[in-house]
């Protein structure tokens, strides 16, 4: 183990996720108004119907992927009975889908971004960056799926990965386990952490933003008229007269 | 029951002459901005004709507003909430830009940057969403005054439903114009289809607003509202909406769009309304009642019980006054004359309207009759089906009977009135053949056709204690635009990220730097927007003007060497 590792699987993913959580709270607290999902369909309409779909659906089963795969142990799944081999079939199997649909869907959607004009030039430097770093991380993180599939000799990331993965959050960090990782899992996650870092900078932050409190509330939404009006709070003795009502 | 207020408002249709500075003075007022060049929160459409968005009420396309199920129960036509959040990711029945139109500006530069050539330049259009030169063909009101007939037409959706014979004889015989706003509905459908309930319905008078910090641009409002009257802004990624103009209605001025009409057609008032029967009235089984429903919803405020109710609910006293005095409560209950827009789409609707009685008259006119006398009013209301049908497909629910007794009720008060006016005895019957009296065609007169200012418009005011915050909504820079010199332009995450800075904010730094710099009222740099609030009259502030010549001259001297590169013209002999 010598400093790079620290460097890499100690001090950046600390920074990284340090960025992640302030960076949101800052952003929602600096930016509430620029906190959209900024949608083009106006623009146009026929690829996002294929492209948009397929690559949200497929992220969110790759989303329930990683939070298996990462963190649940693998004492847990032998546990229960469930073999080594079967457990990489159904992995494999359903990651390779969800991610071939991630990325398929990501490259109409990148497709569409160049080619329709509107679309093009309401796209901001920022978006590009994030394109990059995205398409990256899915791409090494996909990749590794495939070579896994084939039987490829690489560690066995639930004994490398995964761990590091938790220990992160355990505060007792390992890097050792990442330097024994395979090349393509040290991209994919030194990627995901860029990523991250660059996350509540980015159009990415409409993930948070997933309404599931629809699904409970009433229909219609009744709103008093706001206490104060302005930026700045009213000076003492200028606030709103009469509480509730006006 | 449970009392709340609604603002409301009732356009008198007969006498809109389709000039739409409405609509023009709304656009001023509130979509003169990057990202909403299509958004026209008033919009004035000819009828028949497609309406804006083209064909915004086949709402077996465009599936907006509630149905009630076989079960008896509301729920909205795009399907159930779970249904909506799984369509969030490409909503399948948003319009798209085409179904509005694709704004546009001119190529002005090329006027005054063509080479010298034979034939006078030409502004090109080009399309403001890419950029590229492209071809008008469509906008807010392309079909205006029945232009593009009958073909523009056959596609209007409220006429589609009438039988065939009418749709041919159609626009030969009638044309009126239909302005309108948001509905401000009682049980908007907007609202409910919002997965980030952003946008809500305010206590105090039933306004509909959009949130825009909580908005989160997933566009199910634009096809929840069956009037299509929530746009979404393309550049900001937020639902933008007529506001009712609450800036100033809460003052006790009008909106926009009624106070500069031309017709003076506008009334706004408030009513008071139970809460508590909405969702009962909303579900009527039959569409034809709805309208019946929606009237029973709207309360009496002389009703005594009424009056104690509004003010246990916290209604404020003048605001019940106002609710007495209100100029909808009358149109719309007591004179019965009021209709409104859709009925059918079961939001319960607060923008009313009198359907039109010009074009029936006109028309009799037109055959040599008195368009004017009663027997032939009545008789021509009658006969005429095409308008009657097509206004109870726009404002009953397809009830011909009701369009037909409000038109009664108009022509009865035209022929009472007429007799008045020309020193006739006043014939009572005309009144009573239309169950009023006398007294009430006189006032429904007074309201209609005098139209006093103050009698339009009741709107009870915000209080004064209000008067320090309001500073704030009404101090915005005028430089503000995109690429202006204002705070306005790009934030880090793209269009008008970030928060407002505060006008009163801005002035302290400027008062601050100013008070500690070493000159008079002078910016460090150029670049930087000369405030003239700060300007103390001394001198005039660096940066306004560019440097006179003499100035210059001043500055280096007239005999210095090594000036800038403009000296020589300086020390030349001057005529």
């Amino acid at each position: 183990m010598n400093v790079l590792d620290i460097l890499l699987w100690v001090v950046l993913p600390y920074v990284s996720l340090a960025v992640f959580v302030v960076g949101h709270y800052w952003r929602y607290r600096y930016d509430k108004f620029g906190w959209t999902t900024r949608s083009t369909q106006l623009y146009e309409r026929r690829l996002l119907r294929w492209g948009s779909p397929l690559f949200h659906f497929g992220i969110l089963f790759v989303l329930v992927g990683h939070i298996v795969g990462l963190g649940i142990p693998k004492s847990w799944t032998n546990a229960v009975g469930l073999s080594e081999e079967a457990y990489h079939a159904v992995a494999i199997g359903i990651g390779a889908i969800a991610g071939f649909c991630t990325l398929a869907g990501l490259a109409v959607l990148i497709y569409r971004r160049r080619t329709v004009g509107p679309v093009f030039s309401a796209t901001t430097r920022n978006d590009k960056f994030m394109y990059v770093v995205l398409t990256a991380t899915i791409l090494f993180g996909l990749s590794n799926t495939v070579l896994g599939a084939l039987g490829h000799e690489g560690a066995d990331y639930r004994d490398t990965v995964s761990p590091w993965f938790r220990s992160i959050f355990f505060f007792q960090p390992q890097p050792e386990l990442m330097s024994q990782a395979g090349l393509g899992f040290q991209l994919h996650a030194l990627s995901a952490l860029v990523l991250f870092a660059i996350w509540p900078f980015t159009r990415l932050v409409h993930v948070f933003s997933a309404p599931l409190g629809y699904l409970t509330r009433p229909y219609i939404v009744y709103r008093s008229r706001d206490q104060q009006l302005g930026a700045r709070t009213p000076a003492r003795g200028w606030e709103r007269a009469g509480g509730g009502r006006r | 029951m449970r009392v709340m207020a609604q603002m409301g408002m009732v356009m008198n249709l007969d006498k809109c002459i389709g000039c739409h500075t409405c609509s023009v003075t709304c656009k001023q007022a509130w979509t003169n901005r990057a990202g909403v060049e299509y958004v026209w929160f008033n919009n004035v459409e000819t009828r028949p004709g497609q309406g804006y968005p083209r064909t915004y009420e086949d709402q077996d396309r465009w599936k907006g507003g509630w149905e009630v199920g076989r079960n008896g129960r509301l729920s909205l036509r795009t399907g159930s909430r779970l249904k909506r959040l799984l369509t969030i990711f490409s909503n399948p029945i948003q319009p798209s830009i085409d179904d509005y139109y694709e704004p546009w500006t001119y190529d002005y530069e090329t006027l005054t940057n063509a080479p010298v050539q034979e034939h006078t330049p030409v502004a090109r259009p080009r399309s403001l969403l890419s950029n590229e030169p492209m071809k008008v063909e469509w906008s807010a009101n392309w079909d205006d005054d029945l232009g593009g007939a009958p073909e523009l037409t056959q596609a209007d959706p409220v006429l589609r439903k009438i039988s065939a014979q009418v749709k041919q004889q159609f626009e030969q015989t009638y044309m009126f114009y239909l302005p309108r706003i948001c509905e401000h509905c009682i049980n908007p459908s907007c609202a409910a289809s919002c997965p980030s309930g952003a946008i809500y319905k305010r206590t105090e008078d039933g306004i509909v607003l959009v949130d825009q910090d909580r908005c989160r641009g997933w566009r199910m409002c634009v096809t929840g509202c069956p009037y299509k009257k929530v746009y979404f802004n393309h550049r900001t990624g937020k639902a933008e909406k007529c506001t009712f103009c609450f800036p100033r209605v809460e003052v006790g001025i009008p909106t926009v769009c009624s106070e500069t009409c031309v017709g003076r057609l506008r009334y706004i008032g408030i009513v008071l309304y139970d809460a508590d029967r909405v969702l009962e009235a909303a579900s009527t089984p039959d569409e034809e009642d709805l309208y019946d429903a929606q009237r029973s919803l709207i309360l009496d405020p002389h009703d005594p019980e009424v009056i104690r109710a509004a003010q246990q609910a916290g209604i404020p006293r003048d605001w019940i006054d106002a609710a007495q005095r209100s100029p909808i409560h009358a149109l719309i209950n007591r004179y019965e004359v009021a209709l409104p827009l859709h009925p059918e789409y079961r939001t319960m609707p607060m923008v009313w309207y009198i359907p039109p009685l010009s074009p029936v008259v006109d028309a009799l006119t037109a055959t040599g009759h008195d368009g004017e006398d009663v027997g032939n009013v009545f008789g021509a209301i009658e006969s005429l089906r095409i308008p009657v049908e097509y206004l109870a497909e726009l404002f009953t629910a397809g009830d011909t009977e009701r369009v037909t007794g409000v038109l009664r009720r108009l022509g009865a008060m035209r022929s009472y009135m007429r007799d008045l006016n020309l020193g006739r005895p006043a014939d009572e019957s005309i009144a009573a053949a239309v169950g009023m009296t006398g007294r009430d065609i006189q006032d429904l007169h007074r309201l209609l056709a005098v139209a006093k200012y103050d009698e339009r418009y009741v709107i009870p005011t915000a209080h004064a204690e209000q008067g320090p915050e309001m500073e704030e909504l009404d101090t915005g820079c005028s430089l503000d635009y995109e690429g202006g010199p204002g705070m306005g332009g790009w934030g880090p995450f793209g269009e008008t990220s970030g928060g407002v800075t505060p006008i009163a904010v801005e002035n302290f730094h400027m008062l601050a730097r100013r008070q500690t710099t070493d000159t008079l009222a002078a910016p460090g740099d150029r670049d930087q927007r000369v405030n003239l609030l700060n300007w103390d009259g001394k001198g005039s502030p660096e940066g306004l003007f560019p440097p006179r010549p003499d100035e210059r001259e001043g500055l280096h001297g007239p005999d210095g060497g090594g000036v800038g590169p403009d000296s020589p013209s300086a020390t030349e002999p001057r005529p």
